[in-house]
């Protein structure tokens, strides 16, 4: 046994995602980062919502929590909050982090709590059969767009720079060691980081824009990934087309939230407290 | 069941003028609680700002979050991390509330939400009392399940049935409701909060057997699972799917039906346990004011007026709510004239007492809109008439 299969609970297989999902290359990127980086799995807990992206905690053997649509980075900013020592872990789709759940994403990103988020981004709700979502490609036929989709979608890394995020970056399926390296970095990062991870679902997104098997989808995402010196080259009106990878914002003076809360807010109170006491006694006498 | 007493922190012992929104968060502090995620909303927006300033300094957590869907979010995620928690909210926000109400329920979480209700529907009349959310509170998740509610009627009784509340709620393992009212939440009256040595405290279930073999959804012998904190190694899965002891999904009608059992009768099964009434002069009576909340103090006052007119009437307090006291209720259909129901809504309990009379007796029902409380008058007019 490999050490990073320490992590993978092979009791609650097979998955439920499709052959050639993404998801798969995603779950190892992880459970090998926690393994190279040595975090034990006790000190781990995995949160995710709903989708495809949700299923993947059910396949960690660390603590793990399936939660509502949406909500996962709030149930994960309860248990940093009540636990900070933990290594808390985030997995969301892009319906899940973007549309429903877009609100706590940015509120995330401007309080810096430490949650490491991978953000699973397949451009589709899979789960539900292929619904457009806030990630689709424009002009892409999706089972509620069958005219094509008129959306704009979000630009990640913009939206979580403007949120004030202090790691941002993206990778893709299609690289699983540099991806499995973001995720290192990511994990080792104070604050709230995300990584945005492009992944293939040739069922209910490729199939109905002739891409139908995981080579053809693979290959759309490698011709859209750019490196960051690459998309600054583009002219701005293709920009929005491709998906530039590596690390967008990484900043390490920002404090972290829990850091914050534990270092400034108790203490204070707790000192004012005391001194309140000794004035009374000493008034006492 | 293991009981503690309270740990003197969070106790401020002595006698106080606090409003009931101020006591439910003295209460909250008395029980344990440690950590508070919650979201402005008039008029319970003074327990947020109490906890504020009063939670860090016994070492608690607050964190004011960005809506209502989210408080509750961090509440379940607080307790898988070890913590008594608690949010108070209003109608809007109790709405926002109810899905991840029903993941709590299918997790079996213990926290406490405190409904300070207020005229509705939709915004309705922030500033102004209702009873509105009463049925809400039942039935408001989608899914069967059962909870517990409970109503009190002065700042006193916020701070002792938060104690309470707590308590139901680690013993049962589901979510309680405090269902207050603005004008109990803005009441401002004597609280007494006792010595630490004398707020008896249930202790959350805690599993202590071997790390591997730990179960998240098997049942101990009173019926109720053990918990766990994440990060203690005890690597647990729990979803709001369908799910075995293992807290793994399972999709299928068997399964479904052990679970959703499961959660409906470790309450029902326990009601006599549970539910809390108050009567008063209720052995001569042949009309009985059933009342719950600001109205039961109201209901006093139509009670003496009556008496002095000479009309045999007593009073039935719910201080639990739900799960409802459908036995006494239907013991004393069978010997009075009639129940009498005032309340702050168009009509919501009254419709439980019907049910749980089985047409042995007349039920009379009184609402009100909301916004402020019965006149004693009318009250008093209903019981004539119900003597008649």
């Amino acid at each position: 046994m490999r050490d990073y299969e320490r992590y993978i609970r092979y009791r609650t297989f097979p998955t439920p995602w499709c052959p050639g999902c993404g998801d798969g290359i995603i779950l190892k990127a992880i459970a090998m980062a926690f393994s190279e980086l040595k975090i034990q799995p006790q000190d781990i807990v995995v949160v995710a919502g709903i989708g495809c992206s949700g299923r993947l905690p059910t396949f960690f053997n660390t603590n793990t929590l399936h939660t509502t649509h949406g909500r996962a980075l709030t149930f994960a900013t309860g248990i940093k909050l009540a636990k900070p020592d933990k290594t808390v872990v985030v997995i969301s789709g892009d319906g899940d982090a973007l549309a429903i759940g877009g609100n706590h994403l940015i509120h995330a990103a401007r309080r810096n709590i430490g949650i490491k988020m991978i953000l699973i981004n397949n451009g589709i709700y899979g789960m539900t059969g292929g619904q457009v979502s806030p990630l689709t490609p424009q002009k892409f036929i999706t089972e509620t767009t069958p005219y094509g989709n008129i959306e704009p979608k979000f630009d990640t890394v913009n939206l979580l720079k403007a949120s004030k995020a202090s790691f941002v970056a993206r990778e893709t399926v299609n690289r699983p060691i540099p991806l499995k390296q973001v995720i290192k970095k990511s994990f080792q990062h104070k604050g709230f980081s995300v990584v945005e991870v492009i992944s293939n679902c040739h069922i209910n997104l490729g199939r109905k824009n002739n891409m139908k098997d995981p080579i053809a989808m693979s290959r759309w995402i490698a011709d859209k990934t750019v490196t960051q010196a690459q998309f600054e080259k583009i002219p701005v009106q293709e920009q929005n087309t491709k998906y530039p990878v590596g690390i967008f914002v990484e900043d390490k003076e920002r404090l972290e939230y829990t850091e914050l809360y534990y270092k400034h807010i108790v203490p204070t109170t707790q000192a004012e407290t005391i001194k309140a006491n000794s004035t009374a006694k000493r008034q006492k006498k | 069941m293991k009981k503690l007493k309270a740990d003197p922190k969070g106790v401020l012992t002595g006698a106080h003028y606090l409003d009931g929104d101020y006591a439910l968060a003295e209460g909250a502090l008395a029980a344990g609680c440690r950590f508070f995620a919650g979201y402005p909303i008039t008029p319970s927006t003074e327990t947020a700002e109490r906890f504020s300033e009063r939670i860090p300094k016994v070492g608690g957590v607050f964190i004011q979050m960005e809506d209502e869907l989210a408080s509750i979010a961090a509440l379940i995620g607080a307790v898988w991390g070890g913590q008594k928690v608690m949010t108070v909210t209003s109608g809007p926000g109790f709405s926002l509330m109810m899905e991840n109400i029903g993941l709590a329920c299918m997790q079996e979480i213990p926290l406490v939400i405190a409904n300070v209700q207020r005229g509705g529907p939709s915004t309705g009349l922030p500033t102004l009392t209702g009873q509105q959310d009463m049925m809400q509170a039942r039935w408001g998740s989608h899914g069967d399940y059962e909870i517990i509610a409970l109503s009190p009627d002065s700042p006193q009784e916020c701070f002792d049935l938060t104690i309470e509340a707590f308590n139901l709620s680690e013993t049962y393992r589901v979510p309680v409701f405090v269902m207050t009212d603005e004008c109990v939440g803005h009441m401002h009256e004597k609280v007494v909060i006792p010595p630490a040595d004398k707020i008896e405290l249930v202790e959350r279930k805690w599993y202590k057997g071997p790390k591997d073999e730990y179960k998240p959804y098997k049942l101990d012998k009173d019926g109720i699972p053990f918990l766990v904190k994440a990060g203690d190694g005890y690597h647990f899965h729990t979803t709001g799917l369908t799910r075995d002891e293992l807290g793994y999904p399972v999709i299928n009608s068997d399964c479904q039906d052990v679970v959703v059992r499961h959660l409906v009768e470790k309450i029902r099964g326990n009601a006599d346990k549970i539910i809390k009434i108050e009567e008063d002069q209720i052995e001569d009576a042949d009309i009985v004011v059933i009342s719950y909340g600001i109205t039961s103090r109201v209901a006093i006052r139509a009670v003496q007026m009556a008496r002095k007119a000479g009309l045999k009437v007593g009073t039935l307090r719910l201080i639990t709510v739900w799960p409802f006291p459908e036995k006494r209720i239907n013991e004393l259909a069978k010997k009075i004239k009639a129940f009498v129901v005032p309340e702050i809504n168009y009509g919501q309990m009254v419709l439980e007492v019907e049910r749980c009379s089985q047409g042995q007796t007349r039920v009379i029902g009184i609402p009100h809109c909301g916004g402020w409380v019965h006149d004693p008058d009318d009250i008093f007019k209903t019981i004539q008439e119900a003597a008649k």
